[in-house]
């Protein structure tokens, strides 16, 4: 009951949030980029929160309480992979787009077939993505269906339905918002669960690191006492360092072509404010990941992985942990933070979605040539969204509460950095880059990530001919060689005229899109 | 001051300039050895803890074993590289601002589109 009544005032909270933004929504700039007005702290803290998923929450706990310092490697990757980010892609892609990756692809490549394929490759992680997070909501449902009787097909579905009236009324501005909002609750409730674990230990860091060098549980019937602060509890021989090497690459390469993380990029008012956004988010986004490691040991230390099991599985690790230390009570928090995390990180992706499909199939595929509006542009968005919507809810109910969520969310990660992160980088990087190139880039990462997926462990079990789960370590050079050799074994040497103005622009912030004024 | 002249930046003759050069190879410096130091450092951990859990595995420090103390250094490592990032952007932002000044294109002129 206190669980619902807690989600209820965040929902009542985020809509008002909407009502807002709905008023200031003047345009598109407004709708798919909030005006460009939003500040470095306010796009860190969001790009946390499109981040720190339920899957990052429930999954990574999930997997530390099970495997110690294995799962913890989860957590790393995903902090580093932000130094990509920064680096490379955050700030030549705000200085030289507009609403969605695509923009950078199309700045000197044919519109047309790079944004197709960028509009394929951004529903497909994205929706990859929102399954993943509706699943872990039906799945958070089962586990306190004694207590509210709602079971997993409504909770999917009103998570569907507030998802499309944050995006529809919304747009961006009530996104980042919400977004925001949720990222605090989340590293408040997170900050607060682990200084609760401590103080089961009388605050002894030592003794709380003590106790996780011998915990006993039950391996196929067998007691057997492990130390998790050592590697090798998940990434057994023989594939187990490869699969982890593919797992980091995924990872790492990722994150800097997830389209609902860039698109954060374009919020901001220019290519520095961008730059500091990033490490704002680092920042918040590598707090939250040490305190996995309280999270996760604690509940392998004081919950156990039986318990887990037979109260609903890995990913309930958390919110068991949390009901053993503080009640029900405490439980309904966590479970109110939890669905505020799912419902924010599915607004998210709707709207990076909707963005693509709108500005880049609709606009510069479907009508290309003809003038379009920009009003035009943000009424496709909107109907995208409800199609979305409808459609992610329809496939999760589906698929119902056992999906795993993780393995979605590594899929996504694989084809972000497979199809989506070669394009990026050369376009920006490699003056000969032409269109074959970006087109066979994508597709083959994009179809090779796939494929691997359906043929790997995952899908066919111990039998399966691809041996590893995540395909990262052969998809992501399939994307980059495919990108390469397309474009040398094509004469198309068109795109080398704008290069130098895409090098210009990308590097001084030239002609850059601005902040609206109001 | 002029704050826009060209309809159409001298992006050519902007390229072919020495500041701009001077420009693009100080950010390649910076950014190129830390890609590199990056990478190297994150993939060690994977592959050292992937091939060699039992020499990754051994106790340093408390109850820590290697593996998890370099897990945990990763954390500052991507703070630091991050924090110099920062500084060097400073520069590149100057340098930028000069360019521009000096081919007199203002830094915020209208998108061509």
């Amino acid at each position: 009951m206190i669980a619902i009544l807690m989600t209820l005032a965040f929902v009542l909270a985020t809509l008002g949030v909407t009502a807002w933004a709905s008023r200031r929504s003047t345009g598109a700039a407004s709708f798919f980029a909030a005006g460009r007005n939003i500040t470095a702290w306010q796009n860190g803290l969001a790009v946390a929160g499109d981040y720190m998923s339920a899957a990052s929450f429930l999954g990574i706990t999930g997997l530390i309480a099970y495997y110690g310092y294995d799962g913890f490697m989860y957590s790393v990757g995903f902090l580093v992979a932000y130094l990509t980010v920064l680096l490379i892609v955050a700030e030549p892609l705000r200085n030289s787009g507009k609403y969605t990756i695509a923009d950078v692809l199309a700045f000197r490549l044919s519109a047309r077939p790079v944004r197709a394929m960028a509009a394929l490759s951004t529903l497909t992680i994205g929706g990859l993505y929102m399954i993943a997070q509706m699943v872990g909501a039906g799945a958070m449902v089962s586990l306190l269906m004694k207590e509210t009787g709602i079971d997993f097909r409504l909770s999917v579905a009103s998570v569907g339905t507030l998802m499309i009236v944050y995006v529809v009324f919304g747009g961006m501005l009530a996104t980042t918002w919400v977004q925001i909002i949720k990222a605090i609750l989340l590293m408040a409730g997170v900050m607060l669960l682990s200084l609760l674990v401590l103080a089961q230990f009388d605050f002894s860091v030592d003794r709380f690191f003590a106790s996780a060098t011998h915990i006993t549980y039950l391996d196929r019937g067998q007691p057997v006492t492990r130390d998790f602060l050592q590697p090798g509890l998940y990434y057994k021989p023989p594939y187990g360092a490869l699969n982890l090497i593919s797992l980091s690459l995924a990872l790492i390469l990722g994150t800097a072509g997830l389209p609902h993380i860039l698109v954060r990029f374009y919020t901001v008012p220019d290519a520095k404010t961008a730059r500091f956004s990033v490490v704002w988010a680092m920042a918040i986004i590598g707090f939250f990941y040490i305190l996995t490691t309280f999270l996760g040991f604690g509940s392998a230390i004081l919950v156990g992985r039986s318990q887990i099991a037979s109260n609903g599985g890995i990913n309930m690790s958390a919110p068991l942990l949390a009901h053993h230390i503080g009640g029900d009570l405490f439980l309904a928090f966590i479970a109110a933070v939890t669905f505020a995390t799912i419902l924010a990180v599915v607004a998210g992706l709707a709207i990076s979605a909707s963005t693509s499909v709108a500005h880049d199939f609709y606009s510069n595929v479907l009508r290309a040539g003809k003038p379009t509006t920009p009003a035009e542009e943000v009424r496709v968005a909107r109907f995208t969204a409800v199609a979305l919507g409808a459609g992610a809810v329809a496939v999760a109910i589906l698929l119902g509460p056992g999906a795993n969520v993780a393995f979605l969310v590594g899929l996504a990660f694989a084809v972000a950095a497979s199809a989506n992160l070669p394009a990026i980088v050369l376009s920006l990087f490699w003056k000969r880059f032409n269109t074959a190139g970006a087109v066979a880039g994508m597709g083959a990462g994009l179809a090779a990530s796939i494929a691997l997926i359906l043929a790997g462990p995952s899908f066919q079990g111990a039998r399966a001919w691809f041996p590893l789960e995540n395909p990262g370590i052969v998809s992501i050079p399939v994307g980059f060689l495919a990108a390469i050799a397309a474009t040398l074994l094509s004469p198309d040497r068109s795109s080398e005229q704008k290069y130098n103005e895409l090098l210009v622009r990308s590097s001084t912030g030239l002609g850059a899109e601005r902040a609206s004024s109001h | 001051m002029t704050t826009r002249t060209n309809p159409t930046p001298p992006f050519d003759d902007i390229v072919s300039s020495r500041a701009f050069a001077r420009l693009l190879r100080s950010r390649r410096a910076f950014i190129v050895p830390a890609t590199l130091f990056f990478l190297a450092y994150y993939f060690a951990l994977p592959v050292l803890t992937g091939y060699w859990p039992e020499f990754m595995g051994q106790k340093v420090f408390g109850h820590f074993s290697l593996a998890y103390l370099f897990a945990l250094s990763q954390f500052p490592m991507a703070w630091i590289v991050a924090g110099l990032y920062l500084y060097a952007a400073a520069g590149f932002d100057r340098q930028a601002a000069r360019i521009l000044q000096d081919s007199g294109v203002a830094p915020q002129e209208d998108s061509a589109e």
